[in-house]
């Protein structure tokens, strides 16, 4: 039982981690059918945003000693903050232009954003103390589960209401919802292009300084790289998902979680170090069957 | 006072011209059908207007602004209320958001909710259909009822120019029938101006106001629609045979 428990809960919570990143994709493919690969760098942009640069081994924590409920506030404010200059300085350029032109330049503009990191603190994964207090595991039904899971989970679980009450009640929502069905035609009706897509964008970033909130504290490290193995994964839970559905997305950030949870389990204890392999597999497999993914889109098609 | 003016308005799509150096102007409270066979450039210029795709040369007034290469959510403020072809139904939003979306331009205006609900009560009125499936999703809707959606959501935006391309595309001759029916009663209740683009002149001789025909880019004839449609020159311009 003891173990059951454990598993729900580590594939509940690497599942949330795959579902807010998925979104964080979804939210901008639906509105200007950008992949944007950025996204990962983003998150570790702001990891780092806690520290003060240098290049030492130690890091110096900055922004990182503020109590939690300043600390909160501070990252999510950066990640949307940097996630709209991301659009203002370069996306904006690129409103007209393909989706593959759109991606290239995101894919680029990720290395900026990762080069630029690399050169202030270097590419020594530094470690870090962040909200220590939540590693402490707690005791449910004979499962000893850290806080921290507890933690991502109800997170997770808010952010999904609080983004559905977003989108359904309110006016800004609303339009929102209309330009990923049909962008053209909500800008007819008066809905302003850029104040969508920055909404987007902002929302996105927010969503990516979660991340890297719950990353940071479940690793104790800040790395340049962290972010790219959760963008990979929550790309490929958008695909699944299908372009674009925020339900999907979600949907498939929790199958993704839970697969890979189930086969470190289940798979045979030498096969376990390419326990991603068989996840791809399983991916694969979805989309052999379902092309258009689990949940796909209505208006993925070609706009007008 | 013209609403609308066009002048010298041309629209490319890379090396094709699909209007050539238009001019033309449209009156407060007039019906004007644009008519055409099949790339005409109708469509192109309602898009031009629209804002949608920016001419490539000319002028375009419309309520006392220059709306050249405007934004189409700017020229949406100025009161212009496009129907696109093929009814763009938001169709995973229920029909009554989709008829919401178009009032939030006028947040800013002291009283907005209150005039958004008046108004959606008078589109439910005019469409009793739509306030039956108000919760449904518009992408479940018949395409008759999707027509009144999208001519009802226009109406939402407190218009004074409503443009609609093809409104019996698609639709049975019974239900265009309907949709009309409902057009001009609309006409008679408010002051409204409206530009028809149609295929066949058949309508616009049955509804009468102004018609014009295009062809190859070009207005080829514009007067009263009734005298046009049985015109000489309207059937040669229309099958292309003669001098118009």
């Amino acid at each position: 039982m003891g173990s059951l428990l454990q598993v729900l809960f580590d594939a509940l919570s690497l599942g949330s981690l795959y579902a807010l990143g998925a979104l964080g994709i979804a939210l901008i493919f639906g509105v200007m059918r950008l992949v944007n690969f950025a996204h990962g760098d983003v998150i570790a942009a702001c990891v780092f945003a806690l520290l003060w640069p240098s290049v030492d081994a130690v890091a110096i924590i900055f922004a990182g000693n503020l109590p939690w409920y300043l600390l909160v506030p501070f990252v999510l404010a950066i990640g949307a903050a940097l996630s709209v200059a991301c659009e203002a300085l370069v996306f904006r350029r690129f409103r007209r232009a393909n989706p593959a032109t759109m991606m290239i330049a995101s894919f680029a503009l990720g290395f900026v954003i990762r080069y630029f990191l690399l050169m202030l603190f270097s590419s020594r994964p530094k470690s870090i103390s962040l909200l220590p207090a939540l590693s402490q595991p707690v005791e449910i039904l004979g499962a000893r589960i850290p806080l921290l899971q507890l933690i991502t989970i109800a997170v997770t679980m808010a952010v999904l209401f609080g983004l559905t009450a977003f989108l359904r009640r309110t006016r800004f929502g609303l339009e929102m919802r209309a330009a990923a069905e049909n962008f053209t035609m909500a800008r007819m009706l008066g809905v302003r292009a850029n104040r969508v897509i920055m909404g987007a964008f902002a929302l996105s970033g927010a969503l990516a300084a979660a991340i890297a909130l719950i990353l940071g504290s479940q690793t104790g490290t800040a790395n340049i790289m962290m972010g790219a193995s959760v963008m990979l994964m929550a790309f490929i839970a958008t695909v699944i998902g299908g372009m674009g559905s925020l339900a999907g997305a979600v949907l498939a950030g929790f199958l993704l979680g839970a697969v890979a949870t189930v086969m470190q389990v289940i798979l045979p204890p030498d096969a376990r170090a390419f326990r991603d392999a068989f996840v791809y597999g399983a991916v694969i497999l979805v989309l052999i069957f379902r092309p258009q993914g689990l949940l796909s889109a209505r208006g993925t098609r070609e706009r007008v | 006072m013209s609403l609308l003016a066009l002048s010298n308005v041309s629209v490319r799509y890379g090396r094709l011209v699909a209007v050539r150096g238009i001019t033309f102007s449209l009156g407060e409270g007039e019906i004007l059908f644009i008519t055409g066979p099949n790339g005409a450039g109708k469509s192109s210029l309602l898009r031009a207007i629209a804002g949608v795709t920016p001419p490539s040369g000319g002028r375009i007034d419309f309520a006392d602004h220059d709306i050249t290469g405007r934004a189409p959510e700017d020229i949406a403020r100025f009161g212009l209320a496009m129907v696109p072809e093929g009814r763009d139904v938001f169709g995973g939003l229920t029909v009554e958001e989709n008829l919401m979306v178009g009032t939030g331009m006028h947040s800013a205006t002291r009283g907005w909710k209150a005039r958004a609900a008046t108004e959606l009560e008078a589109v439910y009125a005019t469409f009793p259909v739509l306030k039956d499936r108000r919760h449904a999703q518009a992408g479940l809707l018949s395409g008759g009822q999707q027509q009144m959606l999208v001519i009802g959501r226009a109406l939402m935006t407190n218009p004074r120019l409503v443009a609609i391309d093809e409104p019996s595309l698609g639709l049975a001759p019974n239900i265009t029938d309907q949709v009309y029916e409902r057009l001009i009663a609309l006409l008679a209740m408010r002051k409204l101006t409206l530009l028809i683009v149609e295929q066949s002149s058949t309508r616009a001789m049955m509804v009468g106001g102004r018609m014009m025909l295009m062809r190859g880019g070009e207005i080829l004839l514009d007067g009263d629609a009734r005298a046009l449609g049985q015109s000489e020159a309207m059937q040669a311009a229309y099958f292309g045979y003669g001098e118009p």
